[in-house]
């Protein structure tokens, strides 16, 4: 296990300073100058400029350069947001968790959904619940996601008025962030309706980022279990009179579901893709509406550092998922 | 379609015909993948005949006219079938205009991507060693950033617009391209039949793109369906974010941005964009599906 983790790493070291080569060289390939970037939308005096020049370290070769971003990186400097003063890191760590809130419901929604109906469409082969459940997965899989928002908006916000439109909790409730969680911060508050609040906000956009992953989750799950069903040991526990229930539970379904769960890890950049869309939709205050608004307000050292922080969750979630993965599954582990 | 028939061995001149045959007997079998081909065929005629079809001026702006509802609905006007917009624009031509822009964007996206993947996959794979290695750790370090996001920063670098928002999208895409064609290259590089050409005095370029490519071709042919549905979608998430193409373009996304506003008062303008784009990217992934059951070996069997 040890070996295959140092060649999960091998891997990954480089792959980690690529990413910060991309995002140390963002700013410097943006067309115009650095420093008149960096500064902001206000003019500036001669003196002022060479001055932030060499704050900046503009004035310095590259590799030099880019090794002191390296240096401040690992001290957690990861440039400070030119609209709010504030450190890049710690504004990530403020928005971080309302994504990873509404990423990770979207993920359970699409996980005990996706995997009982491919599983059911992979054992009723051919049937009308195989058809109907894999034809609404290719809908969910070719859905643009932004446009599914605004229906689910007209629907349940506008027609109903089930729903509000935007925002993670009602005005009328205030309370200061503990985990960052709303739907366990409403629960610690104790205000009465805090937590109702919290689930109608979330519901729409959770149901919005769980489309897609849903529907890869139900199609690969159907797959790797009829790949499963095939194989000659179901065939013998089928012979040896086993009940069908017993054969699924207990001989196909567990291995069925191995590859399923590299899938499931390969959902989060989707996720986070598809946090973006989801998040500019519903004015969710998480990182994906962050980085869209910071891209618009030309806030560079933000777009930076969020794009280096979200290459860098992606990859430590993938790490974790090959980890998981080799864990259950021995011949890889091996290979 | 003609491409396909290259998964056979080449210097097999009468097997192409039977090979594409063979596909099409799988293919057609495939009730989903047949619709999906005759409703891409019909949106690539309405693409290229939308100047006959459409019956207005696509940036026509009939200031008289101002977010009418479809013709089925109460004040619609059977001038403007499927409505105005909030400028007074006809969103049927509109939509028929968009067609164009939606499978430019898809082929432009896809040629660059798979030409692009193919050469990188196949230099990689050919030559093994620090070459590859170098390339392959450049392609993870792309796979690491999620696609939209960095599309979406390649096009603030760029500036927004479709031209830049195309060249960001089919750069995230490529290396889904170069790692199969690697992998493909991988797998055939020491079958006898590249040994016989080798010893046969065949040079490097010609080992690699008259021999080992064309017995490559079946998994990159149906990434290449996949990532035509997916440019077309990512293209239009970009239009909606308003990095995409830029109004008054009839982008679908960027109509579905500028409708944004009106949501609660005009249903029809937030639809009919968006279904667009679902049936054409539903299309286009109906045929992949297809294209992989008849292409895959593993799966004729069953």
């Amino acid at each position: 296990m040890l070996r295959f983790l140092l060649a999960k790493l091998a891997v990954l070291v480089p792959t980690f300073f690529g990413i910060t080569i991309v995002a140390f060289g963002f700013v410097r390939v943006l067309p115009g100058d650095p420093v008149l970037l960096m500064a902001g939308e206000r003019g500036l005096s001669p003196e002022r400029y060479q001055q932030l020049l060499h704050q900046l370290g503009f004035d310095r070769p590259l590799w030099e350069q880019y090794l002191g971003y390296l240096a401040g990186l690992f001290q957690g400097d990861l440039g400070t947001s030119l609209v709010t003063k504030k450190p890049v890191l710690t504004e990530f760590m403020a928005l971080f968790p309302a994504t990873v809130e509404l990423g990770l419901c979207a993920m359970l929604l699409a996980t005990i959904v996706g995997i009982p109906l491919g599983v059911f469409a992979a054992i009723r082969r051919g049937s009308w619940f195989d058809q109907v459940s894999m034809g609404t997965a290719l809908v969910g899989y070719s859905m643009p996601i932004f446009w599914w928002g605004l229906l689910l908006i007209i629907l349940f916000s506008g027609i109903l008025q089930w729903t509000p439109v935007s925002g993670r909790i009602s005005l009328l409730y205030f309370f200061p962030p503990v985990t960052g969680f709303m739907l366990i911060d409403s629960l610690l508050s104790g205000q009465s309706g805090a937590f109702a609040s919290a689930v109608s906000h979330l519901i729409l956009p959770t149901i919005v980022l769980a489309t897609i992953p849903m529907a890869v989750i139900a199609r690969q799950s159907r797959s790797a279990m009829l790949e499963v069903l095939s194989e000659d040991y179901v065939r013998t526990a089928r012979a040896k009179g086993m009940s069908p229930w017993r054969v699924v539970n207990v001989h196909a379904l567990r291995n069925a579901l191995i590859p399923v769960i590299t899938t499931i890890g390969l959902q989060v950049g989707v996720v986070l893709a598809g946090a973006i869309l989801t998040e500019t939709i519903f004015s969710w205050p998480g990182i994906g509406k962050w980085m869209v608004d910071s891209i618009f307000r030309r806030d560079y050292p933000v777009v930076q550092g969020g794009l280096l922080l979200i290459a860098a969750v992606v990859m430590i979630v993938n790490l974790l998922v090959d980890l998981l993965y080799g864990l259950i599954n021995p011949r890889i582990r091996h290979k | 379609m003609s491409e396909v028939t290259e998964i056979e061995p080449q210097n097999a001149g009468a097997g192409r015909a039977a090979a594409f045959a063979e596909f099409w007997f799988y293919f057609r079998e495939n009730r989903g993948a047949l619709i999906g081909l005759v409703v891409f065929a019909v949106l690539v005629v309405l693409a290229v005949a939308a100047p006959i079809i459409a019956p207005h001026d696509p940036t026509q702006q009939y200031r008289d006219a101002l977010l009418t509802p479809p013709f089925w609905e109460e004040g619609g006007s059977t001038s403007f079938l499927l409505g105005t917009d909030a400028v007074g624009r006809d969103i049927l031509s509109r939509l028929i205009y968009g067609a164009q822009q939606s499978l430019f964007i898809g082929v432009v996206v896809v040629t660059i991507a798979l030409v692009g993947g193919i050469v990188i996959g196949l230099v990689a794979g050919f030559f093994g060693g620090w070459v590859d290695t170098v390339i392959m750790r450049v392609m993870d370090v792309i796979l690491a950033f999620p696609s939209l996001l960095l599309a979406l920063v390649l096009v603030a670098i760029l500036g927004p617009g479709l031209t830049n928002a195309m060249i960001a999208i089919a750069l995230v895409l490529q290396p889904h391209f170069a790692r199969l064609t690697r992998a493909a290259v991988m797998s055939e590089r020491n079958r006898e039949y590249v040994m016989a050409a080798r010893v046969a005095g065949a040079g490097k370029l010609r080992l690699m793109f008259r021999t080992i490519l064309p017995n490559c071709l079946a998994p990159l042919i149906v990434q290449g369906t996949l990532s035509f549905s997916n440019a077309v979608l990512d293209a239009a998430a970009l239009g909606f974010l308003g990095m995409g193409a830029q109004p008054p373009t009839p982008e679908w996304g960027t109509m579905l941005a500028e409708a944004r506003e009106f949501i609660l008062r005009a249903w029809w303008v937030v639809t009919f964009p968006g279904l667009a784009i679902l049936i054409t990217v539903l299309a286009i992934n109906l045929v992949g599906d297809g294209l992989r059951d008849a292409l895959d070996p593993r799966l004729k069997r069953s």
